[in-house]
Formats: structure tokens, sequence, C-alpha cells
């Protein structure tokens, strides 16, 4: 369990006096037993801590996670608030330092970061101790003040009350003498009955987040400001794996108002007051590149040396029985190959970082998502220790796996200029959208093909699926975890995890090595493998003439969650009742970061051949709902951003070069191509599971099926075009 | 160049070349109007100019002498606050990079248009990426926000 200790107890001890600041909680894992607790000179509300309740009556939570739209600064405190009682209105929040020893995922072992859908997972029960243990110190300091006993002693909505003396009091009142208890152990705490929950489930708790992002004053990396700050603009490589040969200057340097032009190990940094000079003077460098270790190859070229790959076996992912005898002695087989191309983020905020280095320490602004390893490769790059390197997590304007990039690609990039200036004005890094969609760290390419049999009953007797692709986590922190006799998982989860009842199955991957930087993209390996099962799920059904739903769910007994959601989507999405021509009704299934999601897709065709997708009726197994609200949300934003995949996503490349540059040319999600989408949410009192991802991949199978069946037509690459 | 923003006089500075977006951001100030793209795209940077929602990124300063700008800092109209209340209420906001622009275009249409349909709703903020994909609540909040001007 967590240890738990009270920072102000401590500050009080060693300084003798009340620092009048009221409670404050920190939280020691296991995994770090040496540690000792922070220096407390300076202590006084440093965010060290989960909760912090101040004489204000104000009730603080810091949160370890970075707030990138997914609702975690509203969600986990939801959780405090629920153990503690508070009032939602008093509950403020800050996000963590970086701080492996306090704020690390507990999923991930000593590392701070977001993702994989983890957020509410990993903090489910620690953020539930913190309120815990400060609800019962604030009722021991009542039960003190009052001379009562603490079991008479009643907790609501932020109010400590004793019904029998009348005496009651706000958690700003105790909070100076809850400062002075020492923190009772963690088998004394107890948690709430669930049945007991106020906000848990209950729709209760708004989002924190709203106001300050309705009025613009939310702070991201692109507002920080200081008056000597200068803004640095890069020219990088227009090829991945180019250099600098010859870089003339002279005009950039003579343009009014360029502070700087250096040279940094990814490009060449152009520094003014400014971004509109910065950029001028960028445009006006002129640069010839070395190409001679640059990639050069072509989408085309790509495509052609997967398939050769794809002739041969891979790395056996997943062996069940005996695939290859069972296919050649079966007559009726299906077999598809799918194409699935490289992806960008492309989130709203371009990437950016501010950075001001001084010779002993370097800070850092950012919308933070992986500290422990940003912390390190800083503090390689700039010359000084991780702990000498301060970072501060900023609301991030959008992610989507972007900003954890295992190489810390542009805040490496962003410590580079501030080192090549020597430190002598903090300086903030700002890629272009240009920047942004050439510079790669895209959803890996890749091809697959899936060969099925079916037996004279109509049952999946065999099924081989083959991935080609490039390894996400191959030479990254997380390789030790994640890559297993030599398959990294993540290019294969989905496909390997095939829930469905098929007696010889084989799923085998060949890694494919490239210069072109990849990385994960919202549900990661799911984001091609649901595809391609779902719609080969859907193919086999037809062939056996049953519906794709029973077809599923006569697959699916021993995964009662798959089939639960499976039928809540059909049942909700009206699957099996008549529509009019033209128009079609898709269905998939799929589990990720441990949910499950179902989803009918309507959608309309068109005589010239372009569609649209009317309504989504998607049913979510993730666990207990926490915040439900929430949890719709993100649902509806995972459909809308699987759906940019599904109708226009593609990043190409001819003679080595990007040829996407801006949304005119990578086309994303507008209003008016938006469905309308109705969430079912299942009742679950198991663990809270990942949201943020599970219902991305979902819908390009789902809209897939629903154009075959309007059409007749199979399509097997993404995007979907049907001309 | 002097303009005149949220009803006040300012004077600044400036290339003629600069866009309005970076004299807001990076002279003023003015954070509030955000970067997403540079070239009218996105909407990120949306802004009324004389009461039209109009693309920061992409107006250089020297066009904007002599006309009224107003800014999501400067926002106070009816059909403002009304627009605010409905993201408040419906929690429309992910990561929010986007909302001051969908705030500006979502203003501009209700104060033009007080009873927009469905398609008039998609037609009006077709220019505004949501990368979040918060459309659903959007088109809910606009419809909230006229019911409550009605």
């Amino acid at each position: 369990m967590n240890t738990i200790f009270n920072i102000s107890r401590r500050t009080f001890l060693k300084t003798g006096v009340s620092v009048g600041a009221g409670l404050t909680l920190g939280l020691y894992l296991p995994s770090s037993p040496a540690e000792t607790p922070p220096a407390v000179t300076d202590i006084l509300f440093e965010p060290n801590a989960f909760v912090r309740i101040g004489t204000d009556n104000s009730v603080t939570v810091t949160v370890k996670h970075v707030e990138m739209g997914q609702g975690t600064y509203t969600g986990l405190p939801t959780l405090v608030a629920e153990e503690l009682d508070a009032d939602w209105a008093q509950v403020k929040v800050v996000g963590a330092p970086a701080d492996a020893g306090r704020y690390n995922n507990l999923f991930w072992g000593p590392v701070q970061g977001t993702g994989g859908s983890t957020a509410m997972a990993n903090s489910f029960e620690q953020m539930r101790m913190a309120g815990a243990t400060a609800r019962q110190m604030l009722v021991t300091a009542a039960a003190q003040a009052w001379q009562v006993p603490a079991a008479e002693i009643v907790v609501k909505a932020g109010l400590v009350s004793h019904a029998a003396s009348k005496h009651q009091a706000s958690f700003g009142e105790l909070a100076e003498l809850a400062a002075h208890l020492t923190v009772p152990e963690s088998g004394e705490i107890k948690l709430k009955d669930p049945k007991n929950f106020v906000y848990i489930g209950k729709n209760t708790t708004k989002r924190k987040d709203s106001k300050a992002k309705i009025n613009g004053t939310a702070i991201y990396t692109q507002d920080i400001n200081f008056p000597d700050l200068l803004t640095a603009v890069v020219a990088h490589s227009p090829r991945f794996g180019g250099k600098v040969k010859s870089v003339d200057m002279s005009k950039a340097k003579g343009i009014k108002g360029v502070v700087d032009v250096v040279q940094i190990p990814t490009g060449v940094a152009v520094l003014a007051r400014d971004f509109w000079t910065a950029k001028k003077g960028r445009d006006a460098l002129v640069i010839e590149w070395d190409n001679s270790q640059a990639f050069m190859g072509s989408t085309a070229d790509i495509l052609a040396s997967y398939k050769a790959k794809a002739e041969n076996m891979g790395m056996i992912a997943r062996t069940e029985g005996d695939v290859a005898a069972t296919l050649a002695k079966t007559t009726k087989k299906l077999r598809a190959e799918y194409v699935f191309p490289y992806l960008a983020h492309a989130t709203m905020e371009p990437m950016n970082c501010v950075v001001k280095l001084n010779k002993e320490s370097c800070e850092v602004w950012n919308g933070e998502q992986f500290q422990t390893v940003d912390q390190a490769n800083i503090a390689q790059v700039v010359g000084l220790k991780p702990e000498q390197v301060k970072i501060n997590m900023l609301y991030a304007g959008g992610s989507f796996g972007r900003r954890a990039n295992p190489h810390s690609d542009y805040v490496k990039e962003a410590a580079s200029i501030a080192k090549a200036i020597e430190g002598k004005a903090p300086i903030k890094l700002v890629w272009t959208r240009e920047d942004d969609m050439q510079g790669g760290q895209y959803r890996p390419f890749y091809y697959h093909t899936i060969e099925a049999g079916l037996d004279e009953q109509g049952n999946i007797n065999a099924w081989h699926q083959r991935i080609v692709g490039q390894s996400i986590v191959t030479g990254t922190p997380f390789e030790g975890f994640l890559v297993k006799n030599g398959v990294d998982e993540t290019s294969v989860e989905g496909a390997s995890t095939l829930p469905y009842h098929i007696p010889n199955l084989l799923v085998d991957l060949h890694t494919i090595t490239s210069q072109i930087p990849i990385q994960w993209w919202r549900s990661v390996g799911s984001t091609h493998t649901a595809f391609s099962t779902e719609t080969m799920m859907d193919e086999l059904a037809t062939a056996t003439g049953k519906d794709p739903v029973e077809f599923r769910l006569a697959l699916l007994k021993e995964h009662p969650r798959h089939a639960a959601v499976l039928k809540l989507a059909a049942e909700k999405g009206d699957w099996g009742k008549p529509l009019p021509k033209g128009k079609g009704r898709g269905i998939a299934v799929h589990e990720s970061f441990h949910s499950y999601v179902a989803q009918v897709a309507e959608v309309t065709v068109n005589d010239n051949g372009t569609y649209s997708i009317d309504r989504v009726v998607c049913a979510v197994d993730c666990g207990i709902a926490v915040n439900p609200d929430v949890i719709r949300a993100q649902v509806e934003g995972s459909i809308g951003y699987g759906l940019s995949a599904v109708l226009t996503g593609a990043i190409t490349l001819k003679e080595g070069l990007v040829e996407q540059t801006n949304f005119h040319n990578y086309p994303v999600l507008r209003i008016n191509e938006m469905p309308v989408i109705e969430v079912h949410i299942v009742e679950s009192q198991e663990k809270p599971s990942g949201i943020g991802e599970p219902a991305t991949p979902v819908i390009a199978p789902a809209v897939a099926n629903a154009l075959f069946a309007a059409t007749g037509k199979r399509l097997h690459d993404l995007p979907l075009k049907l001309t | 160049m002097e303009l005149s923003i949220n009803g006040k006089s300012v004077t600044v500075d400036v290339d003629a070349d600069t866009p309005l977006l970076w004299v807001l951001r990076d002279h003023l100030q003015m954070t509030g109007t955000k970067y997403g793209c540079g070239m009218a795209l996105c909407g990120a940077c949306t802004v009324h100019v004389d009461g039209q929602p109009t693309r920061s990124c992409s107006m250089p300063i020297s066009t904007m002498v002599g006309k009224k700008i107003t800014t999501i800092e400067g926002l106070n109209s009816k059909a403002a606050q009304a627009i605010q209340s409905a993201w408040e209420k419906l929690d429309v906001v992910q990561c929010g990079y986007c909302q001051s622009g969908q705030i500006m275009s979502a203003t501009a249409l209700l104060e033009h248009n007080p009873k927009p349909s469905d398609s008039d709703i998609d037609s009006a903020m077709s220019g505004n990426i949501c990368r979040c994909a918060t459309y659903v609540r959007i088109r809910a909040a606009i419809k909230e926000a006229a019911q409550t001007l009605a």
C-alpha cells in the first residue's frame, strides 16, 4: 500500500510554528522505499502532494497526469472529492511537477507520464486513498476539538458536523488542527462502499477546465511569455536523416528583429523577439542539405517492400492449433490484404516548448506528457542532472500520443537551442503547422494479410494474420516491457488478442526498420488491427450467410464483456431494421486498454461515390464509469478522431519528401462531417479502465462494414474510398 | 499603426505585413486567440473584424487600421454570454485550444442569425477545426444558446 505522510506536520515540527497552511498530504510508494520526503524548509504549499486543504477552505488536488482534453483534471479530483466528501465547488486543481518518486504512473514502474489510457485506471485507488486519509484526519481533528467520539461525526459536502453537540466546521476551519496530526496508516483507512458514492458515476462533477478554456485565459505552452523571451523557429531537413551541409545565415541575420541564428543538431534555429520575425528569418536562410544519409523513398516503394516481406513467415505473435494444415485441406477460404498509411497526429496546438537554461538549472514549460523521459533527455542535452531540470506541466492543446515522444524530439530541440545560445535568454520553440505535419512521428504504415477458412458448417476453422510494419517501441525505454521474443506487442495488439473462438490461429509479424520517425497514435496497434480483424469477420459472416452480430456472438461465449457491448450496440443501433436504398449499417466490436467498445455506423452513399456517416451508436464498458459525461465526451471525440483516418487521413512520401503540409492537403474531420453520436455506458463494478482511446479504432471497421451493406463493395485500404 | 481592439485604441510598431494574430499574441500579450495553421484553414485564430468572423493569422496588420477588432478577451455581447454559458453548461471543451475560435465563430453566427438551423450551424462552423472533435456538443451548445436568447 501507499505510505502517506503529513508534509504540513513535518513543516510544523521542523519550524516549531504552525505554518498556517492547513493540511497537506503526500503519498510515497513502495517502489521507492529509500526515498526521503522532500526538504521541509521551503515546503509550504509546494505541490509535492495530492491533497492540500487551505485555511481558506480550498481543497487543492495535485494531478500527476497531463490535461490534454481527456478530462483528467476533472476525473482524478472527482476521486479525491468523493472520499473526502468535499463540496465540488471548493476543489481546485494543479498540475504536478516532474517527480517520478511521487507522481509516477503506477502501471509503468518508476516512470511519470500519461498514455495508454491509464490515468484513471492507475490513479483510482491512489487518489481515493488520498481523499479518504485527509477526511479521516479532519474527523480526528474535529473529534479532539469538540471532545466527541469520531464515529459520531458526519462529513458531507465540505462540512464536518456532530449532531448531538450541534458542532459544525468547514474543512478550512479544521485544516490547521488536522495539520498537526500524525497521518493514519493506510490499513486504518476505509474507502467508501460504492453504494454511498455521491460523485463517482453521478454526473455531479463538471469539468474543472471549462471556464478558462471558454474565456481564453487557459495557458498553453504557446502562451508563455517573459520580457526577454526569444521565439525560435527552426529550419529542418525536408528529408528524414538529412543534415545541414552548408548554411548562409547572412540574409536572416540582416532582418530587423532577428536576434540570433544558431546551428543545432536538427537544423538551423532563428531567434527573434516575436514569431513573425523569427519565421521571416528562417525563410531567409539559404541551406544546402546533405542527403547522403537521408530517406529518399516513396510510399509506393514502401508498400512494395512490405508486400515482398509478407511472402514469408515472420516472428510468431500467437499460435494455436495447426493453421497451415487446416487451410491446406479447407476449400472455402477468404483472403484479403490491407494497407494503412502513415498518419499525423495533427494536434490543434503544433509542437512547442519553452526552456530557460541557467548554469545550475533548467526550467521547462510544456504540455508535458512524459515527465521522466523528457527530464532525462533534456538533462543530457544541456549537461545537467535530471533533478536539475524542472518541468512545468501546462495544458496540452491536444496530443493523441504525440507529446509522449520516447525520444523527446521537439523537447530536446528546444533544449539544444537554449544550450546553443548559452542560456542568454529563455527561448520558446514554435513549430509551424508545416513543421508539425512534416516532422514525422507518424502512426506507422502497415500492411496486413488475413487468410481464413470456413468448414462445411460455416465455422471459422483457421485464421492466419500477417502484419508488416515498423516497431514503435524498439529503441525506446519501453522496449524491455513491450517487445517479447522479437515481437513488439504494440504492432500486433488487437490481432494477437483476437477474442473469437477459432481452433487454429496464427498471427505473425515482420518488423521493418526505417528512418521515418514513428510513434503511437490514439489507440496504437488497434488503429490497424481492429480494422482488418473486424472487416474480415464481416466478410466471413457474409460468406456463411449469417447475421454479423449472431456470427460474432457465437464465437464470443468466453468473452462476455465483448458480447455485452455488441448486443447493446446492436439493440440501441436498430440492428436489423431495414434502411432505404443507398444507406447501410455496419457493426464492429473491439477491446483495447481493457475497455470494450461496439459501434453501429449508419452511412449514406451518394450516386457519385461520396458518402456520409449519419449516425453512430456506441456501447462502451470501461468498468466503473467515474465521470459518465466525460466518458461520453471521450467517446464522441474518439469517433470523430477516428473518422479523419476513415475519410481522408494519409501521409505520403515522394522521393523522401512528405507530400502533406497543412490542413488543405491533410484534411481532418470538420463539423459538417460529424455524425450524430449516441453513447451507451454499460453498468459495471469492475475497476475503471481506459477511455481516451478505445472508441477510436472501432469506427473504421464499422463504417467499412456499413459501406459494404450499402454498396456490396468491400474496402480493405484506409482511408475508405469508394471511387 | 493605430488599431481599435476591444473598444480601445492601441498603437503598435510592427512591419505592415505582420498578421493580426501575431500582433495580438506577441506584441499585445493577448493570448486567447490561438495559432493553429497560419493559412486560414483551421479557425483557431478567429476574431471579429467589424463584427465579421475573421481569421487573424492571414490578415496583415496594415489592413486592420480603422476597423473594429474584437477578440475573445473583449467578448461581451448578449449572444457571446449565451454562447459561453451554454459551452460551460454542456462541458463542450476538451483540450480547449480551438475553443476561443469556435466561440468567436459561434457568437458571430448568433449575432447574425439568432435561430440557426442544423445546416446553418454546420456551415457557419465548418471553418473551425476541433481535433478533439467536440462537434456534437458545439452543435448542441449553439442550439442551447439560441434558445436562451429567444
